[in-house]
């Protein structure tokens, strides 16, 4: 399938492991990724929280450029918060006809317009709704065998439900856990896993940020969960490379690895730990995890 | 209206007891009660405590989900035991049995019964919950424009039941945190065009390290609330008035780190993380690095950038330079920042209000 693809910003900045992760499962699952290079920032709710209104316009902007893209079936995002922010403002272009109007008279200077109804998916929505994790499972060529997987959801793509549109029939929030399973890993439940990272506090409030940083990674620990998965790079911002930080704060060590989504699917799909990027995170997973064992040697 | 003629069925109730003279810890407490599907979970603990146990707790008044007395948790997430249906709790639990606990974030007096005075009032009463208009009065009422007045009725509609604070992620590490039911309620003032104290409020709001800045956007108290008052939604418009409007440059970061964002967009298309740090510290220019509280905040962070570096996480092109969005579409965002920035007001839609309109 094809998609309009939206990286972010952090996932080509700090984090360029995950987009590089995901330029390499791609082809493996058949999704052709169609880069919208033109496309400015989401903001991360901070450009809404100074005016509400650049926010909807520069988004409407990106959403009327995946639009542009022929043959594209929806638009497809790598980061719980592009996915949240983004569909905070499609959820007032899309409600309103009047306001809607407006915002496209600001992008009428580029030749741009958004017309409601556009599809944002997250890779995990992506792969669950998409692809289908039987057709998925069946793809596995390395089974996550006796990997014990936690889930990192990140607050962005789990709340509020109802603008996310989660509900029985796509229970969105429980995705993670469904995607473990079907590459065969084994789901670590613990009480951090759908709580927030401390990102968007770093530079307030640094002390609250990494505490909450470090409880979930213990939490994590005590579950004996042997990495995380995450589909927000700002959180892996705060798990991963702070973790160091986190540690002095919570008083423990955690060495706790945190993959990116893309990763945990590509190991799974037989890509080598490498070409994943995994070697560039902060807590390398190869340092707790016995690859060659755990999750290499399993191979179907 | 058929769902009210289905007949009695039992559900089992898990109820978190604790009883601080006893010197007991907490435990579980199962009960299985008769009742409609459609009856609320409170009615399930009154008939438990009439007839198992009379010393069950819990606090309860109006049962119509008005006076926000019954706050507690039910299958771990916070609402009122009178706004939820016994079938609706059953379909939600882990086992077929329904869990009710306390609310998070306030201490236990007994039971389901949390001290509201200890942390929900106490942080209401910070936030002087009351207008502040010394001037002249009008002769008769104060005339207001209809939109400002809809515009504040959101957080009007607060029942003050704490379903909000016992959610909040924010206040789980920083107890302190003025939090959400506080900080909505500081709104109904700020946004009150009768208040005559609106700067001084949010001068309060934002220099206060545990003020609206101390927000982590989690969006729970969003979920939490039964009442549709959106408090994390009006802690981002104390923000923007704060921050946008008002100018106000804090002491926690708070407004610079929005003004880096911003900046940062127009200048880039994208963010550049490596300035996120010093702009937000020392000022919003690239020359914030030079600030000594920039410096003091890049020396604390130069091991983790060290550390990025050596693992090739980032590159030091990307940590100097950035990366930007092509020229002739940064132009186009920044005539966007213009055009929007321009305009004498903010335009902000508020669902709200308005409602969807297709």
């Amino acid at each position: 399938m094809k998609v309009a693809y939206w990286p972010g910003c952090v996932s080509r900045g700090f984090t360029p492991e995950l987009h590089g992760s995901m330029a390499k499962v791609a082809p493996l699952l058949d999704i052709e990724l169609v880069q919208l290079d033109r496309a400015s920032c989401c903001g991360a709710g901070v450009i809404a929280e100074h005016n509400q209104e650049l926010a909807d316009t520069l988004n409407a902007r990106t959403f009327a450029l995946a639009q542009q893209v022929q043959g594209a079936e929806l638009m497809m995002n790598i980061c719980s918060t592009c996915q949240g922010a983004q569909g905070e403002c499609q959820e007032r272009l899309d409600a309103n006809a009047e306001y809607r109007a407006h915002v496209n008279s600001t992008l009428a200077d580029e030749g741009l317009s958004y017309e409601k109804g556009l599809t944002n998916k997250n890779f995990l929505w992506l792969l669950v709704e998409e692809i289908g994790l039987d057709k998925l499972g069946g793809m596995v060529k390395r089974p996550l065998t006796n990997l014990k997987v936690g889930p990192f959801y990140g607050c962005y793509i789990v709340r509020p439900r109802a603008r996310l549109g989660i509900d029985d029939e796509h229970p969105r929030d429980h995705y993670l856990e469904q995607l473990i399973e079907a590459l065969g890993g084994t789901v670590i439940e613990y009480a951090g896993m759908r709580k927030c990272c401390g990102f968007p506090i770093i530079t307030m409030n640094k002390q609250a940020s990494l505490k909450q940083a470090g409880r979930h990674l213990g939490d994590a620990v005590d579950a004996e969960a042997d990495c995380l998965v995450t589909p927000c790079p700002l959180c892996h911002l705060n798990l991963d490379m702070q973790q160091p930080l986190a540690e002095k704060e919570v008083g423990r060590e955690l060495n706790m690895p945190v993959l990116h989504l893309p990763q945990l699917v590509g190991l799974a799909l037989g890509l080598e730990p490498k070409e994943l990027g995994l070697s560039r995170h902060v807590v390398r997973p190869t340092s707790v995890i016995d690859w060659s064992s755990a999750v290499v040697g399993a191979a179907a | 209206m058929a769902e009210t003629h289905r007949p009695p069925e039992q559900f089992t109730l898990r109820m978190r007891r604790y009883d601080p003279e006893s010197g007991e810890a907490p435990y579980w407490d199962e009960h299985t009660i008769e009742l409609e599907p459609h009856r609320s979970v409170l009615e399930g603990i009154l008939q438990a405590k009439a007839k198992f146990d009379g010393s069950i707790g819990i606090r309860c008044s109006c049962r119509a989900a008005i006076c926000g007395s019954c706050g507690v948790r039910i299958n771990g997430e916070p609402g009122l035991a009178c706004h939820t249906h016994l079938d609706h709790a059953k379909a939600s639990s882990k086992d077929g049995v329904i869990e009710v606990e306390p609310m998070g974030n306030m201490p236990v007096i007994k039971d389901m019964i949390v001290d509201m005075d200890a942390v929900h009032w106490k942080k209401v009463q910070r936030v002087t919950p009351w207008l502040l208009n010394e001037g002249p009065q009008p002769e008769r009422e104060h005339i207001v424009p209809r939109e400002s007045m809809v515009d504040i009725t959101q957080t009007m509609a607060c029942i003050q039941c704490g379903a909000c604070v016992s959610d909040c992620l924010a206040m789980e590490v920083d107890p302190g945190f003025i939090g959400p039911a506080a900080l909505a309620k500081a709104y109904r003032f700020v946004g009150d065009p009768r208040d005559e104290e609106q700067r001084e409020r949010l001068l309060d709001l934002s220099e206060d390290p545990q003020g609206i800045y101390d927000c982590t956007h989690c969006f729970k108290c969003v979920e939490a609330c039964p009442k549709d008052v959106n408090p994390m939604g009006q802690i981002m418009r104390l923000r923007r008035i704060a921050g946008a409007d008002q100018h106000i440059n804090d002491q926690n970061n708070g407004h610079r780190h929005e003004e880096t964002v911003v900046t940062l967009i127009k200048d880039y298309g994208l963010l550049h993380e490596a300035e996120m740090i010093p702009r937000s510290y020392g000022g919003n220019s690239w020359f914030g690095k030079f600030h000594p509280a920039a410096g003091k905040e890049l020396l604390s962070s130069l091991p983790v950038a060290i550390r990025g570096i050596a693992k090739r996480k980032m590159s030091i092109k990307i940590a100097l330079f950035g990366h930007k969005i092509p020229a002739q579409d940064l132009k186009a965002v920044q005539k966007i920042y213009e055009k929007v920035e321009s305009k004498p007001e903010r335009y902000e839609l508020n669902l709200y209000v308005t409602g969807e309109d297709e």
